[in-house]
């Protein structure tokens, strides 16, 4: 190329499109999706193990913890109470697996802020809410190939669902929605964060003690005092334990049982009421963070 | 009247924290025109790109551009320009045309529109081999190309190119100029924001020095170097040791402040090609060797050093300066 005068653009003048049924916003929070969608098979590396990693926690779980934590209504150390914990463990690998679909959208949302995605998006006369409703469906979205791969992985180590189906796409949605929860708050995190280093670390570090303080891996039998209470009430447990219930999975609870908890007898309801609260205070606060984003 | 120029800004401030990065800035860019916005870093340029293209809001002052208040319009203003940064804002997992099919979705163009307003961009801008490739495996050049390409795909009347060829080679540079005139010839406004002297001097009709967040000097390339005066005369010795020596030897040579770097010394001078054998006179007679000794017009750099004590690239000292500044006033 050289510094002379190209030719003149002959396109004719932009034709906007008539405003859509319902909205700006809708439309482009699915362009967004689909170019995030788009993009994340095109690092077929980052997919691969983004799947993988909670493959190798249901091997090691299973494997190692397997035996060695006891659930009621087998006895300890035998061969069925292996058993019995692969089928009580898949459902918190579920939980586990979902809550870290936030990482991705902290990660992801501070890299489009640092190359200034963001900016030109909101140099864009698009609607300024779309770019993170796009966003964490996308993220969520994805989350249904990997809870499909994770639920080959569990019918291979003996997991079953003995629940039926219709409780067994329940408990998908209940899935799905809560990793639409987090990724929210994930969201959030990731335009709050100064740099991708740090939403690296950020994005991942209030997901470790949320998911282990919870009944995923063991029962909350074993936990000291408060942080039982803290466990009952954590939304991971109920949707842990709503997951269970929903697969007709064990749930650690002799059959009906009190735990004690109100969140833990209405797991289903106490999970949804958490998503909603969660969501209506991380969504707006995230798009403000977003209308008020700056390019670090 | 204000809103008649492409761009009107007046009494801009923009304080974050402590910090006051714009200090009353007027900004006018007429229609048609290349404006060059030029400053050292932290001056304030991006800061006016931002707030000019909705980005940020002003603490103070007033901002219209294509007649559409910045705050208050913003859609408006947002549906008026095209935006390109530092940073090649593409999607680099998405190959260049889908880029441009987003970016074409996002202006709620129709999609006929956008598919052949892509294919003219991406032939315009030498990118159809690369169509179909990730943006990722892009150079430099090809990348920025995409960028200014998917901020062209509603066709805009006003571009806001903030230091558009930082880091780029001299090869893609040049050619984003040559992209950027076109544009221009065809009437497009263009406010450029450039550290580059070299790259104002080229493009811009007009342009606006600021440091510290204020215009210190407004007017075209020729204007501000005849304001800074004629010849200039520079001096580089062989060894840097001498530099005191050889700035006393020229002090009467020199007809007014000289500028040091390393071995370099520069001045202003008057009377023509006499001066040179005055100076080589002057400088033999204090026993200095000379490296290199030439007369020349002045650049923008000298307008730069001459208007603001600093160089246009010297980013280190700014801060602190301007919080020294502040404070007194």
């Amino acid at each position: 190329m050289t510094s002379q005068l190209l030719p003149p653009l002959r396109s004719s003048n932009p034709e906007a499109m008539k405003r859509p049924l319902l909205g700006w916003t809708l439309h482009d929070s699915i362009v967004i999706a689909r170019s995030t969608i788009l993009a994340s098979f095109r690092i077929p590396e980052a997919l691969f193990f983004q799947l993988i990693q909670p493959v190798i926690f249901v091997l090691l779980f299973a494997y190692v913890f397997g035996g060695a934590i006891p659930i009621p209504g087998a006895e300890p150390g035998t061969a069925a109470d292996a058993s019995l914990y692969r089928q009580y463990l898949m459902p918190g690998i579920f939980g586990q697996t979902v809550a870290f679909a936030a990482a991705a959208s902290t990660v992801g949302l501070a890299e489009a802020m640092q190359k200034g995605i963001i900016d030109r998006y909101r140099a864009l006369p698009m609607s300024q809410s779309a770019a993170l409703i796009g966003n964490t469906f996308a993220n969520a979205l994805r989350q249904i190939l990997v809870l499909t791969v994770l639920s080959i992985t569990g019918y291979i180590v003996g997991w079953r669902i003995d629940a039926g189906i219709l409780n067994a796409v329940y408990a998908y949605l209940l899935l799905l929605l809560f990793a639409y929860t987090v990724t929210w708050v994930g969201a959030y995190i990731g335009l709050s964060v100064p740099n991708t280093e740090t939403a690296n670390t950020a994005g991942l570090i209030w997901i470790f003690p949320l998911t282990f303080l919870s009944n995923a891996f063991v029962p909350l039998d074993g936990l000291p005092g408060f942080l039982k209470v803290f466990a009952a009430y954590n939304p991971i447990s109920s949707l842990v334990l709503a997951t269970r219930e929903l697969f007709g999975n064990p749930t650690g609870y002799p059959p009906g049982a009190e735990t004690g908890y109100w969140s833990l007898n209405n797991p289903i309801l106490y999970t949804i009421l958490t998503c909603g609260i969660a969501i209506a205070i991380f969504a707006p606060l995230a798009v403000r963070k977003y209308r008020r984003a700056s390019r670090r | 009247m204000a809103k008649d120029d492409a761009v009107h800004a007046e009494g801009l401030v923009k304080t974050f924290g402590d910090v006051r990065a714009l200090d009353g800035l007027d900004l006018v860019v007429p229609r048609g025109q290349v404006v060059g916005l030029l400053g050292p870093n932290g001056s304030g340029k991006t800061t006016t790109v931002r707030i000019l293209a909705t980005l940020l809001k002003a603490t103070e002052g007033v901002a219209y551009v294509n007649g559409f208040d910045v705050v208050k319009q913003a859609d408006q203003v947002r549906h008026s320009i095209g935006l390109t940064g530092q940073y090649a804002a593409v999607d680099e997992f998405l190959t260049g045309r889908e880029n441009l099919k987003m970016f074409g979705d996002l202006y709620h163009l129709t999609p006929g529109y956008v598919r052949e307003r892509s294919e003219e961009l991406l032939e315009w801008f030498d990118l159809v081999e690369a169509a179909d490739r990730p943006a990722k495996t892009y150079s430099g050049g090809m990348r920025r190309r995409l960028d200014l390409a998917s901020s062209l795909i509603a066709k805009p009347s006003i571009l806001f190119l903030d230091e558009p060829t930082t880091g780029l080679d001299p090869r893609s540079r040049l050619g984003l100029w040559g992209v950027i005139e076109s544009l221009v010839s065809e009437g497009t406004t263009v406010l450029l924001t450039t550290q580059y002297l070299e790259e104002a001097d080229k493009l811009a009709n007009d342009i606006v020095v600021i440091d510290h967040g204020r215009v210190i000097a407004h007017g075209t390339a020729e204007k501000l170097k005849d304001q800074i005066g004629g010849d200039r005369l520079e001096v580089t010795v062989d060894d840097p040791k001498r530099i005191p020596d050889a700035q006393l030897a020229l002090a009467p040579v020199f007809g007014g402040e000289s500028l040091v770097t390393e071995s370099t010394i520069s001045g202003p001078v008057s009377g023509g090609s006499t001066i040179l054998v005055d100076a080589i006179r002057s400088l033999d007679s204090s026993h200095i060797e000379i490296a290199d000794i030439a007369l020349r017009r002045p650049t923008l750099d000298d307008v730069f050093l001459a208007l603001t004590g600093h160089g246009a690239e010297d980013e280190t000292q700014v801060p602190t300066k301007s919080r020294g500044r502040r404070g007194r006033r």
